[in-house]
């Protein structure tokens, strides 16, 4: 078997009025390892999908190892050799790794022989660079192990050509080098060809042999990685627009602390430790940025925090006082959170982005008028909520979810920076945002720790970590294991703390 | 004849009306874990349990066979599962209301249907007298024992292991568990769903069958007094697991006949009562066993039970 190359010829997707792809033409060559670059909804992920058979082209011409080929399915494709790990999980949670692996057998045999899938799924194991217990349930895995899983599955399917859609956003640094580092070499033995999307230029630096960069569906640039600086390629993604980068820090000596958080113990879901004794301080006009691999505890702290979620042992200091998170209390001390995937953990869905704008202040004057609430205050104070932060919806009245990731984003962040606040909480707030997008909004943060907020930052992304954050730490198995200022970090250290291996200390 | 045994013939009755009681729970539950384990709830399973036993007891009645009863049974909710699936395939239809509407449907249709049958006598399905070899009556009398229910505890493991180890069993699994994996690896969710509901209502119509065809063994409206919904929420107890589906359909068999084995025994309890113990068996084992903290853990992904 061997590595299978692509074209595209004209190959166009249309959303009704909205044209998603536009007369793509590209060719991905046998054997390279392919990046294709492009800002959120530039059209990138329509491509592949495409391409695969998850959705039908408008129009336009696919061919693999230069034969002409349309597949109605992923499965046709996968028979093709192709294969793709997509930017959503696509495991069963509640299934075993084996179980999902086996699953993506075509064909899959009728009565499966555990003894002889596991032998065959051990043997497959003992031969890469990384592994995932094949006995454990997907459920129990790190966001990290589930997408190396998903890229194993690939392999063990000995697919010829692999879509990889954001592959590393869930990896350290080190854990993204390895799997990129098998991927790469694959590509070298002629095995495999990979076209990767991402947003990592240096990863794109570090494996990629050729550059391909949509923008609003169309192909406006391609050749030789060599041939194009990250200068070039940034420019390409973003076109015209500027990017704000935030203000310059105002320095503020013996502020007082906003939140303290002392051995605080918070258990998951499932009932088991998932944040074990953590203790943290943030004053006033701070940013303690937390980096960590996903599944670290971060989101049981933030919801500790937040009042979603009981802590077992523990307490949580605001403004000195202990801090019981109710809604009178959260509005009274001015404590703000923008959880992750604000739609679905922060935002009322269906109803309108007036409405999920109005979430902290309906119930309150001048939009509450005795037992009533008066709609047109209730524009008169959003509106230029709106404007402000230049939320782009077709209508303020327009249900939410219709807005784009980084519209809902922005949208979140005028509700609960709209006024000073105290203290706020960020959990990836940038996350598959684009440049213009993210840049905003880190921006806003670092306003809002200008003017005196404490500011806890939990992100993935390392990069911003070490731009906004005043002190950095790292969460690793429910506790803080490092901390440093920015300026004397470097990544290697910081990517062994992540994985939870200090060094002799 | 039960003063030979004295006390003993509490617990005796109740093992004999434990097998008896828990054969409706056993084959509905299972069937409902099915089409559950697809990412489905069909809460239309009481109707179809009630009409599969007015379909059997129709059959048998006419046809002088209670096993073409069964297979009439069985037929009637594979059909009443398909309709539950194709409805349910349409775009922004609500599971939970359809089923609502077809167990209220089913159910009218069912008394309809059944007006000619409450009074003539069908044809029972025989029962295996296991207990045989013993003199005492009442031990005898305990294990008579209906092939369906045989049916039924071999069903458990079968089920559970084709969820485990066959290809229809992993793929119907991961229509549950994830419908973007699915699609993702080219699977058709709608037809993973329709097979499940169908088999989910047939498996329903055979416990239907048993009702109208053994125990009670005849055609009422009070047939089944709940025992569909019941057996819904015992998917949930058994934690969509088919073999923990026996143990709880065991359990609420014992809880059901209760009454009849305190009878038996000549202590004098309310009636209408000891017909709550499996509802209230039911709301006790909801409230031990959920916690806030700990969201339906082994729930199939797509039910939006859990996390």
């Amino acid at each position: 078997m061997h590595a299978r190359s692509l074209e595209l010829i004209g190959l166009s997707k249309r959303f009704g009025e909205f044209v998603a792809l536009d007369d793509a033409s590209m060719r991905v060559r046998a054997g390279t390892f392919h990046a294709l670059l492009g800002e959120n909804g530039a059209g990138k992920s329509t491509l592949v999908k495409c391409v695969i058979g998850y959705q039908a082209p408008s129009s336009g011409d696919l061919l693999v190892d230069d034969k002409q080929v349309s597949f109605d399915n992923p499965r046709q494709a996968h028979r093709a050799g192709l294969g793709m790990v997509y930017q959503r999980f696509t495991l069963a949670e509640n299934m075993t790794v084996a179980e999902n692996m086996v699953l993506t057998r075509d064909p899959m045999p009728k009565v499966v022989n555990w003894r002889e899938e596991l032998r065959a799924l051990t043997k497959f194991m003992d031969g890469m660079p990384f592994r995932v217990p094949l006995q454990s349930r997907v459920h129990d895995l790190a966001a990290g192990e589930k997408q190396k899983l998903e890229i194993l599955r690939q392999l063990y399917l000995g697919r010829r050509l692999l879509f990889l859609d954001e592959p590393t956003s869930v990896l350290t640094p080190s854990e993204a080098d390895e799997v990129l580092g098998l991927l790469h070499k694959l590509t070298r033995t002629g095995e495999l060809t990979v076209l990767i999307i991402t947003h990592k230029f240096r990863e794109v630096n570090a494996y990629a042999d050729h550059v391909t960069v949509l923008r609003r569906g169309r192909i406006v640039g391609d050749g030789p990685r060599e041939s194009m600086s990250i200068a070039d390629m940034s420019r390409l993604m973003v076109g015209e627009q500027s990017v704000r980068s935030p203000a310059p820090r105002t320095e503020r000596v013996d502020a007082p602390v906003g939140i303290e958080v002392r051995d605080l113990h918070v258990a998951d879901d499932s009932g088991v430790p998932a944040v074990r004794g953590l203790s943290l301080r943030v004053r006033a006009g701070e940013i303690l940025g937390i980096a960590g691999v996903s599944g670290n505890g971060q989101r049981e702290l933030v919801e500790a925090i937040a009042g979603q979620r009981r802590y077992s042992a523990g307490s949580v200091q605001v403004a000195g006082q202990p801090f019981v998170p109710t809604r009178h209390n959260l509005d009274a001390l001015r404590v703000r959170v923008i959880p992750e995937i604000p739609l679905e953990n922060a935002c009322v869905p269906r109803m309108s982005v007036r409405e999920n704008l109005a979430l902290r202040s309906y119930d309150k004057p001048p939009i509450k008028r005795g037992l009533f609430m008066s709609r047109r205050r209730l524009e008169e104070r959003v509106d230029p909520l709106i404007a402000r932060f230049q939320i782009k919806a077709p209508s303020p009245a327009a249900a939410i979810a219709a807005l784009s990731g980084g519209n809902i984003q922005r949208a979140v962040l005028a509700r609960e920076l709209g006024e000073p606040c105290s203290v706020l909480i960020a959990v990836n707030p940038c996350f598959g945002l684009d440049f213009a997008a993210a840049g905003e909004i880190r921006a806003q943060i670092m306003d809002a720790r200008n003017q005196g907020a404490a500011v806890l930052f939990i992100s993935e992304d390392l990069d911003e970590l070490l731009q906004l954050s005043d002190r950095l730490s790292v969460i690793y198995e429910g506790n803080l294991v490092y901390e440093e200022v920015p300026q004397n970090i470097d990544l290697t250290t910081l990517g062994t703390h992540m994985a939870g291996h200090s060094p002799a200390a | 004849m039960n003063e030979a045994l004295g006390l003993w013939g509490i617990p005796l009755a109740m093992l004999g009306g434990m097998i008896r009681a828990s054969t409706p729970y056993l084959f509905v539950s299972l069937g409902e874990t099915l089409t559950e384990r697809s990412g489905r709830v069909n809460l239309g399973l009481e109707g179809t349990l009630l009409l599969g036993a007015v379909s059997a007891y129709g059959v048998a009645f006419h046809s002088g066979s209670p096993w073409l009863g069964v297979l009439a049974a069985f037929g009637c909710g594979l059909g009443f599962g398909a309709v539950h699936a194709i409805l349910c395939a349409r775009p922004r239809v609500n599971h939970i209301a359809v089923g609502i509407a077809l167990m209220l449907f089913g159910t009218g249709l069912a008394f309809y249907l059944g007006k000619p049958l409450v009074q003539p006598q069908a044809p029972n399905l025989p029962a295996l007298g296991l207990g045989d070899w013993s003199d005492l009556p009442a031990v005898r009398e305990a294990l008579r024992v209906n092939p369906l229910f045989l049916v039924g505890v071999a069903l458990a493991p079968a089920l559970a292991w084709a969820l485990r180890t066959t290809r229809l069993g992993l793929i119907l699994r991961l229509t549950g568990e994830s419908e973007d994996a699915a699609l993702a690896l080219g699977y058709s969710v709608q037809r993973v769903r329709l097979f499940a509901t169908m088999l989910g209502g047939g498996l329903s119509g055979i416990g239907g069958a048993f009702l109208s065809l053994y125990y009670p063994g005849i055609w009422s409206e009070g047939l089944s007094s709940g025992q569909g919904l019941i057996a819904v929420s015992l998917v949930i107890f058994a934690r969509w697991n088919p073999n923990h589906c026996l143990y709880a359909s065991l359990i609420y068999g014992a809880a059901g006949s209760l009454g009849s084995a305190l009878q038996s025994a000549g202590v004098a309890v309310s009636h209408h009562l000891l017909a709550a113990t499996p509802a209230a068996l039911t709301l006790l084992i909801m409230f031990i066993t959920c916690s806030p903290d700990r969201p339906a853990q082994g729930a199939p992904r797509e039910l939006s039970l859990g996390t």
